[in-house]
């Protein structure tokens, strides 16, 4: 061993094997999460990559909306602008209503997907995409009812705001059904796959929850700055 | 007998040109893919930026290739804007985060590729359209914008009528915009992905280079930053063409026009862009940063100095860039409280600077320093810096800033820390990895003669810039004839002018050296500069994995050089402890 | 132990380079001092402190800045490669600490020393008896409004704008107060008065900077913001605008005329009769 000034720790901290064909990826601080027992190459991307990748990528969806929601509070604030009152269609109440019960039997799916009841999986997950779509139905009733009203994009602030948010969110919506719809897509078949389906759908959940707790969050937004 | 775990047989690799070369899912390939791309942008970036200094001096030459024969002020402004645009955005945050992030993050961590490759092929298709989309602007009715990069509203939110370019030119600019940010956003989340989960066994944090350290603090700044970006060009947008008003008042009167906007705030607008704006410069430096130290240790034989504190110092300098931005805004009719708030935090910003410049200094000290070209770069960019960074203060103070204010002063900062350092940083990146990139060796005497020049004319180009600014010499102006205490300033003006053709001349060399070295280079080794990290370990070019199967564990630090009691003056991280010789 | 071959002619790289480093030194510290490139001197005691706190900055940063600089110099000759291995080291934490410490006193003190030269213009409330003028910036030339006697400013209506029948600020001809406003396109002020400057924009954002003043305002549309001043010397001084508006940004300019208080009483008694 060098004496003297040379580095303290010189050895591999060492993480363990998987066993069979040689070492998994995992980095050699702490041990973060484990591989879920699937054997992979040497060089393969851990499954727990794409959770990390969604995590972040939620991270840069919300400085995109929270850029906007600090649009919204200081326009409300701001002497000079014209704002005015909203009224929010009712319909936003029942759309929301229909997104939380989205999450629910998106929890649900999730549990027979552990119980390994493929079946009751495949039932609640595609339960999910059709309420996701009657969100997003809903939505746009709420937008034609509000332009019949005579309040468009443009009428003022306030409108611009509404119209802007449930846009960027229903944008968002749209994606995610699109997710939800690839995961019922796929078959349980595993090979030849980068992520495995486990890894698929907890990301696309992932997704799905945090679209709902945002929609939450600017309904109420929405709704406390009347 | 090679430390490595047992080889595992080559993933399938693509064939075909286009699969290899053009849409290819290879960080290497992606990585030279924004480089080319970074390159083919700063040399219209500089073009436009010796246009704009041969005008200043020579406003009413005959430029053959204008139509109407003379640069009009108008075109001068939006020449401004596109230069700042196209620099900022498609050299500065794509040549040192997609092109040598790309291609050395995965290589420096021990992993076969990015954690998500086609994400990144993705990622970079979308600048390309980007760009493409900046460089249309030039030639759509009315032509490029003339806002500024910073394109402050309402200049740039009302449509044609607040001057040429703002119509369909200011639209082609937001696209560009916007289509960068989702593609810088998509590459931030890769690196992030990818520095967390897909580093080599005993790759602890504090043993990743600062390399890797400055990609992966600059791409949680990207990940934050460029969301907000991407919402105020939605915003400026909808004012544009859909009739809100986010960012325009009522009662604004243009060409006797009363427009049809009512309750915005142009401050909005101000505040959406440099909450951007601050993180962005910070983007483009970090990463020259983390080069600079790495390449400094490898050319002084000696480890970094401290280098946990210059690990720290890096994501000081990331958090502490998302609480300045106001400092762009002091005379903006923000509140004159929140003004000395942001001073306060920008000048704290100057402390971890400063950490990595003394760090930077103590690595040199008692090193046994080779000026091959790639060092020279790297101690030219200490030095570029320290001149830019310590303008920066000065700036920061919003009492000083009613003078300097929107004046050259402002230029010179910018330039020398952005203009010049980080660019050095990207040369030094660029002669320190052509070997690993593409197997060849450049030519290392027309390396120095590069640097020379460059390095002199950098500084004749910049610094007199300071004294301009001092004196009054206010920026974006076509020429100096509407102001007349601007005429004493001329001759300061030519010399940068003189200077600054010479310095673009002379960049030619590095072009030549760059694509004649690629073809008739000597051939490179694995590790022709002796260097401890794991790109070292495998062929040059690499395989297609980058280890062919042998991926590499890591058995201590980065810098591990001139370590006593050793036989070789650098112990690279790859090897195992029983294979490091002791002398004898 | 030698790995390396020492390059050949690497000592007069070594050499060259401390030179370049310290010619530039010296070259900065030159023309930073020549009074060419200097502003013309301040005329309002703000705008003195205002120097004196540049001064000091540049007294700071030019101690840091040739230390480092001369560093990089010395460092680079003393340690070129001379065939003896390096000193190794990781690095030294009380070093770390001290210029750590050293570095957040100097520049945070710094930065709250020139915390009075901005507190005193832009924290501070004009006197009641300072002198009003608005001033109106747009697409590119600027408008100053005096009040006139009555010492109202009389009501503006955008819609009624017309520069070519001598309405530019669109003054409401149906307000009394109105009737007596005087718009100039350049500034007058007497001397050694405190003058309060409102600041607005009918277009773009545009800004008001004399560098005499040591003075500068963003002009936004949709905001009045005010600024004030104590012109201390007589004299005419170039007012220009600082922020990128459209392509007539470079000629943009006016004057500031700082006449005695006799001077500028005549001034108004002759724009009054021009009414």
């Amino acid at each position: 061993m060098p004496t003297g000034t040379a580095t303290p720790d010189v050895e591999i901290i060492h993480t363990g094997s998987t066993g069979g064909n040689g070492r998994n990826g995992k980095g050699g601080d702490d041990g973060q999460g484990g591989g879920h027992g699937e054997p992979h190459r040497s060089g393969d991307v851990p499954q727990r990559a794409y959770v990390t990748g969604m995590i972040v990528g939620l991270g840069g969806i919300l400085m995109f909306f929270m850029a906007l929601v600090s649009a919204y509070i200081v326009h409300k604030g701001m002497p000079g602008s014209d704002w005015r009152i909203l009224a929010v269609p009712r319909v936003l109440w029942l759309n929301t209503a229909i997104l939380l019960a989205s999450s629910f039997t998106l929890a649900h799916s999730r549990a027979r997907f552990r119980a390994a009841d493929e079946e009751g999986f495949r039932h609640w997950w595609g339960v999910t995409t059709i309420l996701g779509v009657f969100f997003l139905a809903g939505q746009a009733i709420a937008w034609r009812q509000l332009v019949a009203a005579g309040i468009a994009l443009a009428s003022n602030a306030s409108a611009s705001f509404f119209y802007l948010f449930t846009a960027a969110h229903g944008l968002h919506v749209v994606g995610g059904i699109t997710a939800l719809g690839v995961v019922l897509l796929r078959g349980p078949n595993q090979t030849a796959r980068r992520m495995t389906r486990a890894t698929l759908s907890e990301v696309v959940s992932m997704y799905w929850h945090f679209m709902d707790g945002l929609w939450v969050f600017l309904f109420a937004l929405l709704m406390l700055g009347r | 007998m090679s430390s490595h775990a047992h080889a595992h047989p080559v993933p399938h690799a693509p064939t075909g040109f286009v699969s290899k070369y053009i849409f290819s899912t290879d960080h290497k390939v992606i990585g030279i893919q924004y480089f080319l791309l970074a390159l083919t942008a700063v040399t219209v970036g500089i073009v436009l930026s010796l246009l704009m200094r041969f005008h200043l001096v020579w406003p009413s030459a005959h430029l053959p290739f204008v139509s109407g024969g003379i640069m009009t002020p108008e075109q001068y402004a939006s020449l401004v804007t596109m230069h700042g645009t196209i620099m900022v955005f498609f050299v500065l945050t794509t040549a040192p985060q997609g092109g040598f992030g790309n291609y050395f993050l995965p290589i420096q961590i021990g992993a076969p590729d990015m954690a998500f490759p086609r994400l990144n092929m993705l990622s970079f298709w979308v600048t390309f359209v980007a760009f493409l989309c900046a460089i249309a602007a030039f030639f759509v009715p009315g032509g490029a914008p003339l806002s500024g990069w910073t394109g402050y509203a309402p200049l740039s939110g009302l449509g044609e009528v607040t001057g040429p370019g703002e119509g369909w030119g200011q639209t082609m600019w937001i696209l560009a915009i916007a289509l960068f940010c989702l593609g810088a956003l998509l590459g931030a989340l890769n690196f992030i992905a990818t520095t967390i989960d897909l580093r080599a066994p005993g790759m602890t944090l504090f043993r990743m280079p600062l390399t890797v350290w400055g990609w992966f603090v600059t791409a949680i700044l990207g990940l934050l930053a460029f969301g907000v970006l991407l919402a105020g060009g939605v915003l400026l947008l909808l004012d544009r063409s859909a009739g809100t008003s986010f960012f325009a008042p009522a009662g604004l009167v243009i060409n006797d026009q009363l427009q049809p906007h009512s309750g915005g705030s142009p401050l909005l607008w101000q505040h959406l862009f440099w909450f951007f704006g601050h993180p962005e410069v910070y983007i483009a430096i970090l990463p020259g940063m983390g080069a600079a130290s790495h390449i400094l240790s490898t050319f002084c034989r000696k480890p970094v100095f401290g280098y946990r504190a210059m690990a720290m110092a890096i994501c000081a300098i990331g958090f502490l860039g998302f609480v300045v931005w106001g400092h762009h805004m002091f005379v903006s009719g923000m509140s004159p409280y929140s003004a000395f708030a942001f001073s306060v935090m920008t000048m704290s910003i100057g402390v971890p600077s400063a950490i990595k410049t003394f760090n930077w200094l103590g690595t040199l000290w008692g090193g046994r320093i080779q000026f091959r070209s790639a060092m020279l770069f790297a101690i030219g960019f200490v030095s570029l810096f320290v001149s830019g960074g310590l303008s920066g203060l000065f700036l920061a103070q919003p009492s000083v800033d009613n003078l300097l204010h929107a004046t050259y002063y402002v230029v010179a900062h910018f330039h020398l820390v952005m203009g010049v350092a980080a660019i050095f940083g990207i040369f030094a990146a660029t002669y320190f990895w052509f070997p690993k990139m593409f197997g060849r060796m450049m030519n290392d005497g027309l390396g120095k003669l590069h640097f020379w020049i460059t390095f002199i004319g950098a500084y004749c180009i910049f610094m007199p810039m300071h004294w301009v600014g001092v004196a009054g010499g206010i920026r974006r102006y076509a020429d100096p004839s509407g102001v007349t205490y601007l005429a004493g300033l001329q001759p300061l003006h030519e010399f940068m002018t003189i200077s600054a053709f010479v310095t673009g001349a002379a960049q030619l060399i590095f072009i030549f050296n760059f694509f004649y070295s690629l073809k008739f280079g000597p051939k490179a080794t694995k590790n022709p500069w002796n260097a401890t990290t794991l790109e070292w370990d495998t062929d040059s070019p690499p395989p297609l994995d980058n280890f062919n199967g042998n991926y590499p564990s890591v058995y201590r630090g980065p810098y591990e050089y001139s370590v006593p009691g050793m036989k070789e003056d650098f112990i690279p991280q790859w090897l195992t402890p029983e294979l490091v010789a002791r002398e004898k | 132990m030698h790995i390396w071959k020492r390059e050949r002619g690497s000592a007069a790289t070594a050499a060259l380079l401390s030179l370049v480093l310290v010619a530039m030194v010296v070259l900065t510290v030159m023309y930073f001092r020549d009074p060419r490139y200097h502003p013309p001197a301040p005329i309002t005691e703000i705008g003195k402190e205002v120097d004196l706190q540049y001064d000091l900055t540049l007294y700071v940063t030019a101690t840091v800045f040739i230390l480092s600089q001369l560093g990089l110099a010395l460092a680079v000759f003393m340690f070129r490669d001379k065939g003896k291995r390096a000193h190794f080291t990781r690095g030294n934490n009380t070093m770390e600490f001290l210029w750590t410490s050293a570095t957040i006193i100097l520049f945070l003190g710094l930065g709250i020393l020139g915390r009075k030269a901005w507190a005193d213009t832009r924290f501070t409330e004009p006197q009641p008896d300072a002198i009003q003028v608005e001033v109106t910036a747009n697409q590119f030339v600027f408008n100053f409004r005096y009040a006139g006697p009555d010492g109202k400013f009389g009501k503006l209506d955008p819609k009624l704008i017309s520069p070519s029948t001598g309405n530019p600020l669109g003054i409401d001809p149906a307000d009394p107060a109105g009737k007596d406003d005087i718009v100039l396109p350049t500034l007058t002020v007497p001397v050694d008065r405190q003058i309060e400057l409102l600041i607005r924009s009918q277009d773009v954002i545009h800004n008001f900077f004399v560098r005499e003043l040591r003075l500068q305002q963003d002009a936004v549309p949709g905001m009045m913001i005010p600024i004030h001043f104590t012109a201390n010397t007589i004299g005419q001084y170039e007012i220009v605008c600082t922020q990128l508006c459209g392509l007539g940004h470079y000629r943009m300019r006016s004057f500031l005329n700082v006449v005695s208080a006799a001077d500028y009483e005549k001034f108004l008694k002759d724009q009054a009769v021009a009414q």
